[in-house]
């Protein structure tokens, strides 16, 4: 099975005036398809630096970026954006949603950049919409909408022209605990029916869901594990109600 | 337990067995059953200590059951522990005496024992997860309870990374 990410002794080197301030280096990162992988890390340690530039956000300094087999470092940026609209879907912190779209359409126009005829980007913005139970706000503007439900409208945008490989930036950093809580569950069908995702948080709630935690410390990885379960029966193994 | 049984006896007079049931119905499956002879042990101490007081109530067919009230006494400690303030919550420093102590002996390096410790969190909270999806959310107590632990967990972890880019 070919991985749908593969990194190579990658290096993020930002330039701040003359000083080389190294953000990511040198990370040996394989993600299987079906895979989960959160990546954690306190801040400055890379994490979104690391994430950008899967999703050719952000210029590689040195090192290789293999999606589904292919190489994509090298890749220009207009072959990036060609990329991003057929493989990648990307969530952020702040939504990022197109604020002059309806709901429905920021959620359509994904599949309709990658080329899905309009019969098929019309057919799955519905199935989006009413799995994410936001077709009722189809016709609403993303700015009368609550953060939780612009971060699920954005998720659904996200998943719109199915991609490969589902990118995640905090996506539950500006959401209080009930919305987290509905993403999370969102994220959670999602993973369950395949979609390969690496997701930034530092939600341990929400790193706790993916199969595999990546830590990442001073730009390099520190840790890379399998969430082991132990099946805590109760809540009191945790906090002792005296 | 002596406290939290005197304030369900405060609601009403009650026997050993009842007080069992109301403990697990209240905070339902996210809290460990109380163990019925703990919880007999426990009614024997506040007699003695004049805090409950118990009658024996016959039974047709079955032995006699005592029924435990609170005694005015009883009901001053319950008093003072609600209107007290309650203390807060004790830092779990296990953890960090051994990230402080044992790399001195030579014997563990920090950043394996944070990223043991952080494995071991991380696999509580997706206990937890678990737990939480299989709450009902209609069972407040219990998932209150469960949001509790989970906030604790985060704190411990938010506090281990502090620990990480400090000491390691």
């Amino acid at each position: 099975m070919t991985a749908v990410v593969r990194t190579v002794n990658l290096v993020k080197i930002y330039q701040d005036g003359a000083v080389p301030v190294p953000a990511v280096r040198g990370v040996d990162l394989q993600v299987e398809p079906g895979e989960f992988v959160a990546i954690m890390g306190p801040s400055g340690s890379g994490k979104s630096t690391l994430v950008h530039m899967l999703g050719g956000l952000d210029a590689r300094t040195s090192g290789e970026i293999w999606l589904d087999g292919k190489r994509a470092d090298t890749l220009s940026e207009s072959a990036w954006a060609l990329l991003r609209r057929k493989k990648i879907g990307f969530v952020f912190q702040f939504f990022n949603l197109v604020a002059n779209m309806t709901v429905g359409d920021n959620v359509e126009l994904p599949a309709l950049l990658a080329g899905a005829s309009p019969k098929v980007a019309r057919n799955r913005r519905e199935s989006l919409l009413a799995a994410l139970n936001l077709t009722d706000r189809a016709d609403a503007a993303p700015a009368q909408l609550s953060g939780g439900e612009q971060q699920r409208v954005a998720l659904a945008r996200a998943l719109a022209n199915e991609p490969a490989l589902l990118l995640a930036d905090e996506p539950t950093g500006n959401l209080d605990s009930r919305n987290t809580r509905d993403v999370l569950r969102l994220l959670g069908d999602v993973h369950k029916k395949g979609q390969t995702i690496v997701m930034v948080t530092h939600d341990a709630r929400v790193a706790a869901l993916a199969d595999r935690v990546v830590s990442l410390f001073d730009g390099e990885i520190v840790d890379d594990g399998r969430i082991t379960r132990r099946r805590t029966r109760t809540a009191g193994e945790v906090i002792d109600l005296r | 337990m002596r406290l939290h049984l005197l304030a369900l006896l405060a609601k009403e007079p009650a026997h050993g067995y009842e007080l069992k049931q109301e403990l697990e119905q209240t905070f339902g499956s996210a809290y460990p059953s109380p163990n019925i002879g703990q919880i007999y042990v426990t009614l024997g101490r506040l007699e003695k200590d004049g805090l409950v007081r118990a009658v024996d109530v016959e039974q047709s067919n079955r032995p006699n059951k005592k029924v435990y009230y609170l005694t005015a006494k009883g009901r001053e400690l319950l008093e003072i522990w609600v209107d007290e303030p309650t203390e807060g919550p004790r830092v779990r420093d296990e953890f960090f005496m051994k990230l402080v102590l044992a790399p001195l002996t030579g014997i563990a390096d920090r950043m394996a024992l944070i990223t043991r410790q952080r494995r071991h969190y991380l696999s509580l909270m997706s206990d937890l997860n678990d737990l939480l999806s299989r709450t009902p959310p209609a069972d407040r107590v219990a998932t209150l309870l469960i949001e509790g632990a989970m906030l604790h967990l985060q704190a411990d972890l938010d506090w281990l990374e502090r620990c990480q880019e400090e000491l390691a």
